[in-house]
């Protein structure tokens, strides 16, 4: 047994042990320690006893409090829907002429909307609503499934060929791939629409061509005069805003696959009231609230 | 290496090598239409390779039976070297993906350079090529000073390092190519997690071969914090990793557990792994280069006591605060909470044992950053242990989860702890390891000392701020009782923090690249002629024949 010495510094005898040099004062544990652990445990088995606790054979303790997390969340919840109740029960029940005409509600939307838009919409729509590839810019272009309040929240209810059983169904045949089309064709179609938006002058027979074609096989979705209908969910061709994208090129591949774009649907995720709310705050995007 | 081995043991390997060759040309075969197909090749070649290195030493001389009278440090030096290299990929790793939350277009639409496949390889390139390395080589130092016995054989230590290794390879490679079983920390695929239990075993055998034949009576506290480290890590492995793999010929498998059950397995698993492998694993390393550093006695060897078995005890129970307000069951949620706070004593008990280890040796912290850098490690587990058991309180805990509190929180003990106590002991360690005079540049220690911390603050204080910003963000309703800020808002508020956190990690990362240079000029210094100057020798006979 190696010998127990008295470290200088600090007074303490040693443990006597020794391992290629390094010591071991056997100092007594410090009070504060005691009194730390015994307070830490005497709280840790005071907590135990007002939660939820120790396990048993058939279940556990529930504690003397009674809390449980579950019934704490649907309380908070409740309280939450109590708040909103001021405003959610007009949103649904009062038409929106009336809601836009009411100061309240409208400074509600400007401040409720843009983190309700931000957390569902801006995903694909982006954060200023102006749209992505693919995704359709909301706060400018004509809508395509129509622009009314009603229009809006019906869209955002049940979607664009969603799984929702009254979702809005559209899509645009992929001309070329289903051999509706030929190249040629196609081509001159993508001609006469860059013509459209201030591209290269058409001839006049290679226009009168066009317009042909044009009339027979888009007209009856995007209308004679191209400017899409609400009825179909087609864009307008003639202004400048496109959803895939207005070069040449993406103009073909759509003529050429077809287009089948989607919007998920919002019912059963969002509240009635919310659903309104952000058609309220789209139509405030678009200069359309006072 | 080679030539530390004895006839037998040549041979041994050579079976060991062929028995890796054959895994891994089976593993090739059976998963030729698989991504496990790749690792198998990988494993061969890795096998291939040693077994050409065997055969082309086959013939040297076998090492003379003086080689008993010391102690067996050659897989020590390499752990080192090994240590630096995965700190560097590990780190390297870390620095890109926090620039990749700030600049997130920087994945370039590549696979392999997104996000989730990056992320796992600057975490287990930390945890466990980093950590992982510096343990086995430190431990095998550790355990044959403290018992004053010498590695039972030559083969087992290398089998241990290299084997250890070849899982960091498979695990990493594994993750850029997309195989994850998706448990945090544990991500690689069954076949790396069975051979990591056959490294793992042989591992524990060497601690208990050698302590079986110390020459001190007593066993050093390092010892066994290093073997409660060993033993749960294998326990833990073991459980969480049970899987059933779809076929032999591929590498994804089934976790055998499901639901709320797999989530608290899991957990159960990650904050053990912080408790076992990031906690217990570097106090050993710390109880035995601390104290011998600053040449004082260990503060007290009672509290030594009282800390070990509280940590090993208390943590058991702690994983399920990573569950609060989850699907999982309130009462063990509270029960994790409790024994969370009480943890926080032995932690704290550990904590001040290390630090008035140095009363008496203050001096020394403030002129030898090598001390330093193991004092400072002592404050930031103070600190991160604090964290932790606060952190766990519910009501705390519903603002800190899933922010990046978290990840200040787990850095703190990373860099601030488990990295710092690393390069304290490297540092003290390869001078001595690899007999030169003193480490090539004290400055360079020191420049690296302050990189660390300036790292380690400017890291901790950026995710400190926006965890608490983004939690506050999360749950602030206004009058009308919606939330008042997106998800996207608290991103934007981030972005500042974001780029902090990757600054401070570049330090940090540039430190290790010091550390790296300074430890290849110190290898480069020349020997010290005399052989053994402290008398840094096993007790006498160290290892017989036939032992």
């Amino acid at each position: 047994m190696a010998l127990k010495e008295r470290d200088e510094f600090s007074g303490q005898l040693t443990t006597g042990h020794e391992w290629n040099g390094i010591k071991e004062l056997n100092t007594p544990i410090p009070r504060l320690l005691w009194v730390f652990l015994i307070s830490t445990t005497v709280f840790a088995l005071v907590w135990t006893l007002l939660m939820p606790s120790w396990p048993g054979i058939n279940g556990y303790f529930r504690g003397l409090l009674g809390v449980d997390q579950q019934q704490a969340v649907r309380a908070s919840l409740a309280e939450a829907e109590a708040e909103r109740a001021a405003w959610s029960t007009r949103l649904v029940s009062e038409d929106f002429e009336t809601l836009a005409a009411d100061a309240s509600i409208v400074s509600l939307v400007r401040q409720a909307g843009p983190p309700l838009f931000a957390d569902n919409c801006a995903a694909c729509h982006g954060l200023k609503a102006t749209g992505n590839a693919g995704y359709p810019n909301i706060a400018q272009a004509p809508m395509m499934w129509g622009d009314e309040p009603d229009t809006i929240a019906e869209t955002i209810r049940v979607g664009i060929n969603a799984g929702h059983p009254e979702s809005r169904l559209g899509q645009m045949l992929a001309f070329g791939r289903d051999q509706m089309l030929g190249g040629e064709e196609i081509s001159q179609l993508a001609d006469y629409l860059m013509e459209l938006h201030g591209g290269p002058v058409l001839e006049a027979e290679a226009r009168a061509g066009a317009e042909t074609l044009f009339a027979d096989n888009c007209a009856g979705c995007h209308g004679s005069d191209g400017k899409g209908m609400a009825d179909t969910g087609t864009p307008n061709l003639t202004d400048p805003f496109w959803t895939y994208g207005g070069d040449r090129l993406t103009v073909r591949q759509s003529i050429y696959n077809g287009r089948q774009g989607t919007m998920p649907a919002w019912e059963g995720r969002l509240s009635p009231a919310q659903i309104r709310l952000l058609a309220l705050y789209v139509l405030d995007l678009r200069g359309a609230l006072p | 290496m080679v030539a530390d081995f004895t006839r037998d043991e040549r041979v041994s390997a050579l079976i060991v090598l062929g028995g890796l060759i054959l895994a891994g040309l089976f593993m090739a075969i059976a998963g030729r239409n698989d991504l496990l197909g790749v690792h198998g090749w990988m494993i061969a070649a890795a096998g291939l390779w040693g077994f050409f290195a065997m055969v082309r030493g086959f013939g040297l001389p076998e090492p003379p039976a003086t080689r008993l009278a010391e102690y067996y440090d050659a897989p020590t030096r390499v752990g080192l070297i090994l240590t630096l290299l995965w700190g560097i990929v590990g780190m390297g790793a870390g620095f890109w993906v926090a620039a990749l939350l700030a600049w997130p277009d920087m994945t370039f639409d590549v696979a392999w350079l997104s996000f989730g496949r990056l992320r796992p390889v600057h975490t287990s390139g930390v945890i466990f090529g980093f950590g992982g390395n510096a343990l086995i080589a430190t431990s095998f130092h550790v355990l044959q000073r403290t018992t004053r016995a010498r590695l039972p054989d030559a083969i087992s230590p290398w089998f241990v390092l290299l084997g250890y290794n070849l899982f960091c390879v498979i695990a990493a490679s594994g993750y850029l190519m997309g195989l994850t079983q998706s448990k945090e920390y544990a991500e690689p695929e069954w076949y790396a997690d069975i051979w990591l239990v056959v490294v793992w075993v042989v591992y524990f055998a060497i601690y208990m071969r050698t302590l079986a034949r110390r020459k001190e009576p007593h066993i050093y506290v390092a010892n066994w914090y290093y073997m409660a480290f060993i033993l749960v890590v294998a326990i833990l492995h073991i459980v969480n990793n049970l899987a059933v793999p779809v076929s032999f010929g591929s590498a994804k498998s089934y976790s055998l557990f499901a639901g709320v059950q797999d989530a608290m397995t899991q957990w159960w698993y990650g904050h053990n792994a912080v408790a076992f492998f990031l906690t217990a694993g570097f106090l050993g390393m710390m109880y035995y280069y601390l104290p011998k550093r600053a040449g004082r006695p260990i503060f007290s060897y009672r509290m030594s006591i009282v800390s070990f078995w509280g940590i090993t005890f208390m943590y058991m129970w702690a994983g399920s605060h990573h569950l609060h307000y989850t699907a999982l069951p309130h009462w063990v949620q509270t029960l994790g909470m409790a024994f969370s706070v009480v943890l926080l004593v032995p932690s704290w008990a550990s904590a001040g044992n290390a630090l008035l280890t140095l009363n008496g040796a203050w001096h020394k912290v403030r002129d030898d950053a090598v001390l330093r850098f193991m004092a400072l490690a002592a404050i930031f587990y103070g600190i991160t242990t604090f964290e932790g058991s606060f952190m766990a309180i519910r009501a705390v805990n519903s603002l800190s989860h899933y922010t990046d509190w978290t990840i200040g929180h787990v850095h703190a003990g990373a860099l601030g702890w488990v990295a710092m106590i690393t390069f304290g002991a490297l540092y003290s360690l390869v001078p001595t390891m690899f007999k030169r005079e003193r480490i090539y540049s004290q400055k360079l220690v020191e420049l690296h000392f302050w990189l660390a911390l300036t790292g380690t603050l400017v890291y901790v204080f950026a995710m400190w701020n926006s965890g608490v910003i983004q939690g506050l963000m999360w749950r602030t309703y206004d009058e009308t009782g919606t939330l008042s800020y997106s998800f996207i808002d608290s991103l934007v508020a981030m972005h500042p923090y974001y780029i902090a956190r990757a600054l401070g990690g570049l330090l940090f990362l540039l430190g290790t690249l010091t550390a790296l240079y300074n430890v290849i000029m110190t290898i480069r210094m020349p020997a010290i002629g005399a052989h053994d100057p402290q008398g840094d020798l096993p007790a006498e006979p160290a290892l017989q024949a036939g032992e």
